[in-house]
């Protein structure tokens, strides 16, 4: 591979425009950008091998990087004892009775003949399910969500260490992926644009609901930090010679070195991610996807499993974005499902591969951290802007404070405009596919 | 057993505000069918685009309000909507103008229109947002109720009650009226026969001297009006605030795709299927089995198969329960 100077500049100006955030503004809101932005690009990294490798179109982003969050909470959060002994097993067998009238209903669905028997069949199988499911899982959850409901009522997690649910958060996002993928690939583009669209706000839903699983809405705090806090790091005695070296107070000092740990074990994650993307890209699985992608019906001809070959890459992207969802939830140690938003969640996502650059694993990573920057970075220029732009209407006009109130919404008009921009003028991106 | 009161229950609950919420998919539902079946593509934008015309509607209702006129028991929005309708119509003419015909020029895979209009949407959002906030905005005024469950109890001496508000009421004539004057036009001008002659085969039509800049023109404007309307009586109905209405994405495609994209009639279709389907299956049923039932057997719980938080599984569970079994929906819509 021959040295290519343009991308190097590209992240190159990137980093000098990170730098000047560090010297002009303040080293954590720079490391605060990196560390959003490099979760961020595995998110684009995810999103890219559905787009980019196979042409998935897929907006349920949200939806499994919620999944991913979720895992961290599961595996982390010490588990609530007397929550267990008042409804686990209710909650659990409520789940399974779920499960097993999902699959005879499918099963019953495959199985019998179409016609108005297999239609009263499935009516009696939902029923029937649907009433044991709610005699058994009602008041277990009701009795769970009655333990302490002030800080506790959920379940509680296993109170492993917290780096585990990273691959566990993966693994989740995979399952709600399969299932989805089983039901919408294989549409049309647009079909699955919507459904994945919907089961991502059902995901988003159940987590704000299901008070037992992860609190809902009172939202889950305090979720254990693989590395150690600002705290602990001041105890350590060689934190105030390094602070006085660098002229900074203690508190910051201690506040960059626990950044700068999350971010080196981002990027590990990150560097292994890009390393067995590129390898996959340029593997025969690789060509092979982006054949399916070129041309559906030629790859069909020449005797590839197109559905197969969709389904895998739709659970493998969003496995990525489920990893990133749990690293997410772990630097925020908090699991918030209301701040899950699609216009954040999802559509930020794609706005960062269009502009990275679809098909390029590095592109997706530029686009990643450099819209996370602008993201952060349009809201005080977007205010700026206002307060230059409404000068003439006088200090103390209504219209004038009306718009400054709003100013942070610049950064949707910015990052649409972004994306039209890219999209019209170089719609390969800032780092094209090779 | 008490089957009269049953039903006004089930009226009052299910039936009135399903059939209002209906009218409103089901108009925002022709909309994208519109553009599905003339542009080729999903427009996503379609949610923003019914906030922006509906804020542009809400800033005229506060200056006619603020000015003293209004239209006695009727909103004051009614007319506010034409004024709402021409900004949305130049707002979508112009997205066209810069975005969408250039695509279209190209011939581009749908799916890059699809993408196009996501980036029209982040702009819309921004723009109504920065405009009119993120926040909740009522304006409706006028008469608040056509009959309230009071004056219906009395008139007919029930124990249940029935009301039906100003907006159901409204948004049941309008659309009603909406739908008619668009299958008229579709069905008996030129310019709309011309419309579904490029819909169904876009090179015979250019072939038989159909101007498709004009066709592609007439079609935003078609869809900016529908979703003025549908924006704005939705937002009498339960209030406006721009995010629910990017949330009326779901819903609205659900009911477009259920009947088959592409499909005006189908849209309409889908609309009410989706609007019925959520209400019976969110709507806690106890009260109305013990009207129904003999003494002594009314459920413990509330009878609801889902909690209202889950009100899109519903729309979702139509919408893959339509794909697997009837994937051109309902009433055979097109696959481009």
């Amino acid at each position: 591979m021959s040295v290519n100077w343009r991308n190097i500049s590209l992240f190159a100006a990137l980093f000098v425009a990170l730098g000047m955030v560090w010297t002009f503004q303040s080293p954590t809101l720079a490391l605060t950008i990196v560390n959003m932005g490099l979760i961020s690009a595995i998110m684009a990294l995810g999103v890219n091998m559905q787009w980019g490798y196979a042409g998935i179109f897929n907006v349920g982003i949200m939806g499994f990087t919620a999944v991913g969050g979720l895992a961290a909470v599961l595996i982390s959060m010490p588990p609530v004892g007397a929550a267990w002994s008042a409804g686990a097993f209710g909650a659990i067998l409520g789940l399974m009775i779920g499960a097993a009238t999902i699959f005879a209903a499918v099963l019953v669905t495959r199985r019998m003949v179409p016609g108005w028997p297999r239609m009263l069949t499935l009516i009696a199988v939902l029923g029937v399910g649907w009433t044991l499911n709610r005699a058994v899982f009602v008041p277990a959850i009701n009795a769970i969500e009655a333990v302490n409901p002030a800080s506790e009522g959920y379940l509680g997690g296993l109170g492993l260490p917290v780096l585990l649910a990273w691959p566990v958060g993966a693994l989740l996002a995979a399952g709600a992926a399969w299932m989805v993928g089983k039901i919408a690939l294989g549409l049309r583009s647009d079909y699955l644009a919507i459904a994945t669209l919907g089961i991502s706000e059902i995901l988003i839903s159940v987590l704000r609901n299901e008070t037992w699983l992860a609190r809902g809405v009172k939202n889950v705090t305090g979720i254990p930090r693989p590395l150690p806090g600002p705290a602990e790091v001041r105890q350590q005695d060689w934190l105030p010679g390094l602070a006085d070296t660098l002229g900074w107070s203690v508190n910051q000092t201690a506040q960059v070195v626990v950044q700068l740990g999350y971010a080196t074990l981002f990027l590990i994650v990150l560097g292994l991610l890009i390393w067995l993307a590129e390898k996959a890209l340029n593997s025969p699985w690789g060509r092979m996807m982006r054949a399916i992608r070129d041309n559906e019906t030629a790859a069909r001809a020449m005797g590839k499993d197109v559905t197969k070959r969709h389904l895998g890459i739709f659970v493998l992207g969003s496995a990525t974005c489920g990893l990133a969802g749990a690293m997410m939830v772990t630097l925020d140690g908090q699991l918030v499902p209301t701040a899950y938003e699609p216009l954040r969640f999802t559509f930020l996502i794609w706005v960062m591969v269009i502009v990275g650059g679809s098909g390029n694993n590095w592109g997706s990573v530029l686009g990643g951290i450099l819209i996370w920057f602008l993201w952060v970075q349009v809201e005080p220029a977007g205010r700026w802007l206002i307060d230059v732009a409404t000068i003439w209407l006088g200090e103390d006009s209504a219209l004038r404070a009306h718009l400054l109130g709003n100013a942070a919404h610049m950064r949707l008009l910015t990052m649409g405009l972004a994306m039209l921009l890219v999209l019209r003028f170089s719609p390969r991106g800032l780092i094209p596919e090779r | 057993m008490d089957p009269i009161n049953a039903f006004v229950l089930l009226a009052n609950f299910v039936l009135v505000p399903a059939l209002a919420y209906g009218s409103q998919l089901a108009l925002g539902a022709l909309g994208v069918t519109l553009v599905y079946g003339i542009l080729r593509f999903s427009n996503f934008a379609h949610g923003d685009f019914m906030a922006f015309g509906t804020m542009v509607v809400i800033l005229t209702t506060w200056v006619l309000q603020a000015a003293g006129i209004g239209l006695g028991v009727l909103p004051t929005a009614l007319l506010a909507l034409p004024v709402g309708i021409v900004a949305l119509a130049l707002y979508a003419l112009a997205a066209e103008k810069l975005v969408f015909g250039f695509y279209r020029r190209q011939r581009v895979k749908p799916v890059v229109l699809v993408m196009a209009s996501i980036g029209v949407m982040f702009v819309t959002n921004g723009i109504v947002r920065l405009i009119i906030g993120p926040g909740d905005q009522r304006f409706e005024d006028g008469g608040r109720f056509i009959f309230s469950v009071r004056e219906f109890r009395e008139w007919s001496g029930l124990a249940e009650g029935l009301a039906l508000r100003t907006a159901q009421g409204i948004t049941i004539v309008v659309a009603l009226v909406v739908m008619v004057a668009l299958f008229w036009f579709l069905n008996r001008t030129r310019t709309g026969k011309s419309m579904r002659a490029f819909s169904d085969n876009e090179d015979l039509a250019l072939l038989s001297g159909i101007n498709p800049d004009r066709v592609v023109r007439v079609t935003w404007i078609l869809a900016a009006a529908l979703a003025v309307v549908a924006g704005t009586l939705y937002g009498l109905d339960k209030g406006f605030r721009p995010f629910t209405y990017f949330q009326l994405l779901l819903p609205i495609f659900a009911a477009a795709i259920v009947g088959g994209l592409g499909n005006p009639m189908g849209a309409i279709a889908g609309g009410y299927l989706v609007a019925f389907s959520e209400m019976t299956i969110t709507y806690a049923w106890r009260r109305f089995l013990g009207h129904l039932l003999p003494e002594g057997w009314t459920p413990e719980g509330l009878a609801q198969i889902l909690s209202v938080d889950y009100k899109f599984a519903v729309s979702f569970a139509i919408l893959v329960l339509v794909l697997i079994f009837r994937p051109t929906g309902l009433f055979r819509g097109k696959a481009v």
